[in-house]
């Protein structure tokens, strides 16, 4: 039974678009109690991992979502060309300020950062990472800014409280350069690759 | 050539002020809790001058900064009174303090950036739900603001003569409303523009809600969109 449950879930990950809540799923399949669909998550989880395929399975946004593994990221992109998503070190820094400070007036932000930062939040704004909350009860009623459902997705977080704790700064050597590209195999080098594309071109 | 490259790159570069003076003490190696502030001071001066000189327009903020650093500067010069309330504290901490906080923040801002970014490093299977709804061949095209009136004439006219003049004085905000109009959108995320005024609504409310709705417009919280066949009015949270 608990084996069906498990690939009636696969079934149901891989259909949705969006990450699917526990609850969702307990609906779906008909049963009471949320530890009968986390034992089976888990067991599908284990699943993806022995196999070490293209998936893995995720608890992001309150949910749960089947992803493909990050190694695979640059054939992906041959094939869908998305626009990017990767933002500039202003809206990175603009985002992380309103997602660990939240809720935030732009006041707040641009004190942080020492520049305007209107545009920059617009842009949050219309890629959906940061929506306004209200406004404050301060002169000029400000904006309260914080972030969205779609943040977590884009970011991997199940929730906020996930959010990597800020760590104390020491000296001058602590800000580290953090990690700038994740050690993908180049496409066309490992031996996953597909053929031998050539260089992908935007129409 | 040569100055147009350097253009790029230092606005590359510097974000500004507190990037700029974050560069020059991890350039000196110097610690943010003892900064020599005469050596920092003198080259973030020379940086702004070297900035001008290239034609770079220097924000505003670049300016408060400088005068910041000048005034700490001076104040570190001169010599400390005991009796004052303010002796004990070194007075470049009003550098300190926003500097360690901005450290944190990049810092955070790099870890963020550095996960499995969906889209771009980790992708899901977009099912295109759209197929699957029956309302497919409905079209939807963008209403303009006159037509929002008309819609919002016509929820006027059929308000019942005695709410029209009815003053309460506890009345929403316009603000109050944005925020219950987010959390409707938030559940439903999108919801025809006559679905929001309720038919006993009183006049207020429903100009607080159309006040609402255009602040929202403004704000790209939503978009509105009227359906060509039938003339319905949807509201799309964005």
């Amino acid at each position: 039974m608990s084996q069906e449950i498990k690939y009636i879930l696969e079934s149901l990950l891989f259909v949705a678009s969006d990450p699917l809540s526990i609850e969702q799923m307990k609906r779906v399949v008909n049963v009471s109690e949320s530890r009968v669909i986390r034992e089976a998550l888990k067991a599908l989880g284990e699943e993806y991992e022995a196999r070490g395929g293209a998936f893995f399975l995720k608890a992001v946004a309150g949910g749960y979502q089947i992803r493909t593994r990050p190694e695979y990221g640059p054939w992906i992109k041959r094939l869908l060309q998305p626009a990017p998503v990767r933002l500039s070190k202003a809206a990175m820094e603009t985002l992380a300020i309103v997602a660990y400070k939240q809720p935030v007036i732009r006041s707040d932000i641009e004190h942080i950062r020492g520049v305007d930062c209107g545009g920059v939040l617009r842009m949050l704004m219309e890629k959906k990472l940061i929506r306004v909350l209200g406004r404050k009860a301060l002169p000029g009623r400000p904006l309260i800014y914080g972030t969205t459902r779609q943040f977590l997705e884009v970011f991997e977080l199940k929730d906020l409280t996930e959010l990597p704790a800020p760590e104390e700064v020491e000296g001058p050597e602590t800000p580290r350069q953090g990690p700038e590209q994740l050690s993908f195999p180049e496409p066309g080098t490992a031996e996953k690759s597909p053929g031998e594309p050539h260089q992908a071109k935007k129409a | 050539m040569g100055e147009d490259v350097y253009r790029v790159k230092l606005t590359d570069i510097f974000e500004g002020p507190m990037d700029l003076l974050l560069f020059l003490i991890k350039k000196n190696e110097v610690n943010i809790y003892d900064i020599p502030i005469a050596l920092i001071t003198d080259q973030y001066l020379e940086y702004l001058e070297k900035m001008r000189e290239m034609n770079i327009d220097i924000a505003g903020e670049f300016i408060v900064m400088a005068a910041t650093l000048a005034h700490i500067k001076s104040k570190m010069l001169l010599p400390v009174h005991e009796e004052t309330e303010e002796a004990g504290e070194d007075p470049r901490l009003e550098i300190t303090r926003p500097l360690e906080e901005y450290m944190r923040i990049k810092a955070a801002a790099e870890r963020l950036e550095s996960r499995h970014i969906l889209g771009e490093d980790t992708f899901v299977r977009r099912l295109d739900n759209k197929d699957m709804l029956p309302d497919t061949q409905e079209e939807w095209v963008q209403v303009d603001l006159f037509e929002l009136i008309d819609a919002f004439q016509r929820i006027l006219k059929n308000i019942s003569p005695d709410k029209r003049m009815d003053l309460t004085a506890d009345r929403i905000s316009v603000r109050d409303r944005i925020s219950q109009l987010v959390d409707i959108l938030e559940r439903r995320h999108s919801i025809t523009f006559d679905a929001l005024f309720e038919e006993n609504a009183d006049r207020t409310m429903i100009v607080v809600t159309f006040l609402a709705l255009l602040e929202m417009v403004r704000l790209a919280l939503i978009r509105i969109y009227q359906q060509a066949d039938t003339g319905i009015i949807r509201i799309f949270y964005q």
